[in-house]
């Protein structure tokens, strides 16, 4: 009985739980990357005790990988002899962490996954508790094979109808992310769901509990349906009986309800991610470049409607154009599809996976002045490099359109044009 | 007792301690370029058992421990706030930093106050107008982390259950 984060706590506790309670329980899996492992690794020696259970642990290499500088790289010698010194079966370097979690098939319903990263929160389409917390609680997790939980209160976000032509489950997120605000979810399990919810496809689900972070929530969350059971069965290599994870009457501190069939697509201006504006209001403005990427929009769905939207087209040569798939799984898919074939013949450029230009440290960091248009999650002044440059964040139809052009352009013409 | 230093809402963990510093984490060194860009003198003047009075949302932004821990390294007693960002609010708490949310202390308090706090009941007392102000409790097992001077210290000594024993 409960919320949806009542009911994951619940079965983990071994008893019904409540908003408020804290609660001291296994975690399944304890993610951590390049960046944030180092210090994991301190925590774990100062503390000087045998690990729990090396299964659980896993490590990505995605945030400056390959190395882009030396202080990079050493992160990366230190944390390889740490895996081998440890025997530890999970290091992985094959995209981002998230994406990676998800489509190896580590995020079933009901589980309790830890990330030393602010976006854990997207393991919550699949049904599971994803948090992101700092790297000393990793350590001890390690440790331990536990993590304390307060039960967050929770903000249901109800969303009803169907989209229009040009808008995505992006411009829906952004839309939320303005009316609740950059510290709205804070604390908050945000539970997404309704019709709209109900019948969309997992590519774009992850877009709501990925960009719950920004709002400041612990986790964002989505029912365990028939949707997430055939995405596991079909597209992971996860084994086992899954387990339908809904919220049994619940108790929700609010509701915001969203009727997603009257919105246009949105934009998130710099420098906050609730500095939200219809489209409409920011057409015409030039941009340096155009970034296609990260955890919230680089599955092989917005590359394959960036790549529709620029076949046998060019993008503006003074433009940047850069596409990082958010996987090599995602990248291989693309490319034997002959979807990467057209993004470099319209003059794209096409790097590994990987977080890329999303942490501003590599791949495609912007200079004092320049302003990027992303499908990014995330717009903190100086995040893609310089702290006098601007990110607006936006769809990959709207980065496509926006990649022809040079300036921010409402891709509904063009998908018109395509579709008839 | 201690000085309060007042800041605004959402204080950023890199308006706490820029990215650039973040290069050691040794307390010390950090709490020496502590609020560096938004408010200098307190590197240079603060005093252990100094409070630090945030704004709403406090600590949003990354989820590096640096910014607690460079507080932490200043030997501020605590920091008061409406609201703490989720995952600075954990870093606290597991590196032995208290913090307290209180919106009618925050609202209530002026730069240089004379501030009283006890931990173990939430109460903070203002010597200088003589108001007092009731924040919620600590849990006990973050008292018990706070005694301990940290999650880390804490398990060296004991079983992670001890927390909720």
């Amino acid at each position: 009985m409960g919320t949806l984060i009542e009911e994951i706590f619940a079965r983990k506790a071994g008893r019904p739980v409540q908003a408020g309670e804290i609660l001291l329980l296994d975690v399944d899996y304890i993610m951590s990357h390049d960046n944030t492992t180092p210090l994991a690794i301190k925590a774990f020696r100062d503390i000087g005790k045998p690990i729990h259970d090396k299964n659980r642990i896993v490590i990505h290499f995605d945030h400056a990988y390959p190395a882009p500088n030396v202080l990079a790289a050493e992160n990366h010698k230190k944390i390889i002899e740490f895996v081998k010194e440890q025997g530890l079966p999970h290091l992985l370097h094959q995209g981002v962490c998230h994406q990676v979690m998800i489509e190896e098939g580590y995020i079933t319903p009901g589980a309790i996954v830890i990330g030393a990263d602010s976006h854990s929160n997207t393991y919550g389409a699949m049904g599971a508790f994803g948090t992101g917390l700092g790297s000393t609680e990793i350590g001890v997790a390690w440790i331990t094979g536990k993590c304390w939980f307060k039960v967050p209160e929770t903000i249901r976000v109800e969303l009803t109808g169907k989209t229009q032509p040009g808008v995505y489950a992006k411009d829906v997120m952004i839309h939320i992310a303005g009316l609740l605000g950059m510290d709205g979810g804070t604390y908050r399990s945000v539970e997404f769901g309704g019709e709209y919810i109900d019948n969309l496809p997992m590519h774009e689900r992850i877009i709501f509990p990925n960009m719950s972070t920004e709002i400041g929530a612990k986790c964002g969350l989505i029912a365990a349906d028939d949707v997430t059971i055939q995405y596991l069965e079909n597209e992971t290599p996860a084994k086992g009986r899954f387990e339908r994870i809904v919220p049994i009457h619940p108790r929700y501190e609010r509701t915001l309800e969203v009727d997603v069939s009257v919105l246009a697509p949105q934009v998130s201006c710099h420098p906050d991610v609730d500095n939200v504006k219809p489209l409409e209001q920011v057409v015409g403005l030039e941009v340096h470049e155009v970034y296609i990427g990260t955890c919230t929009n680089a599955r092989y769905e917005d590359i394959e409607i960036v790549a529709n939207m620029l076949k046998g087209k060019k993008v503006n040569p003074l433009v940047r154009v850069i596409v990082t798939p958010a996987s090599d799984r995602i990248y291989r898919k693309a490319l034997t599809n002959g979807l990467i074939d057209i993004l470099m013949d319209a003059g794209c450029t096409v790097t590994g996976s990987g977080c890329g230009a999303c942490i501003g440290r590599h791949g495609g960091i912007l200079a004092p002045g320049e302003r990027a248009l992303t499908t990014m999650n995330r717009n903190f002044i100086g995040r893609m490099g310089s702290p006098l440059s601007e990110i607006y964040l936006a769809s990959p139809a709207t980065a496509a359109a926006t990649a022809l052009t040079g300036r921010i352009t409402d891709p509904r013409a063009i998908l018109e044009t395509i579709n008839n | 007792m201690g000085k309060a230093w007042t800041f605004g809402e959402n204080m950023n963990t890199d308006e706490i301690i820029p990215g650039r510093y973040n290069i050691t984490i040794d307390p010390v060194e950090l709490a020496k370029n502590v609020f560096c860009e938004v408010k200098p003198e307190y590197a240079k003047t603060a005093q252990p058992g100094d409070v630090i009075v945030g704004g709403q949302n406090f600590g949003c932004g990354s989820s590096r421990e640096h910014a607690p821990i460079a507080i932490k390294g200043s030997q501020a007693k605590c920091i008061i706030a409406p609201s703490f960002a989720r995952i600075f609010f954990r870093n606290a708490i597991n590196i032995g930093l208290p913090i307290l949310e209180c919106p009618e202390a925050v609202a209530d308090i002026t730069e240089g106050d004379d501030i009283d706090v006890n931990l173990s009941t939430g109460e903070i007392f203002n010597r200088t107008n003589g108001h007092r102000y009731q924040a919620q409790a600590l849990p006990d097992f973050v008292l018990k982390i706070a005694d301990a001077g940290g999650i880390v210290n804490f398990l060296k000594e004991h079983d992670i259950q001890d927390l909720m024993a």
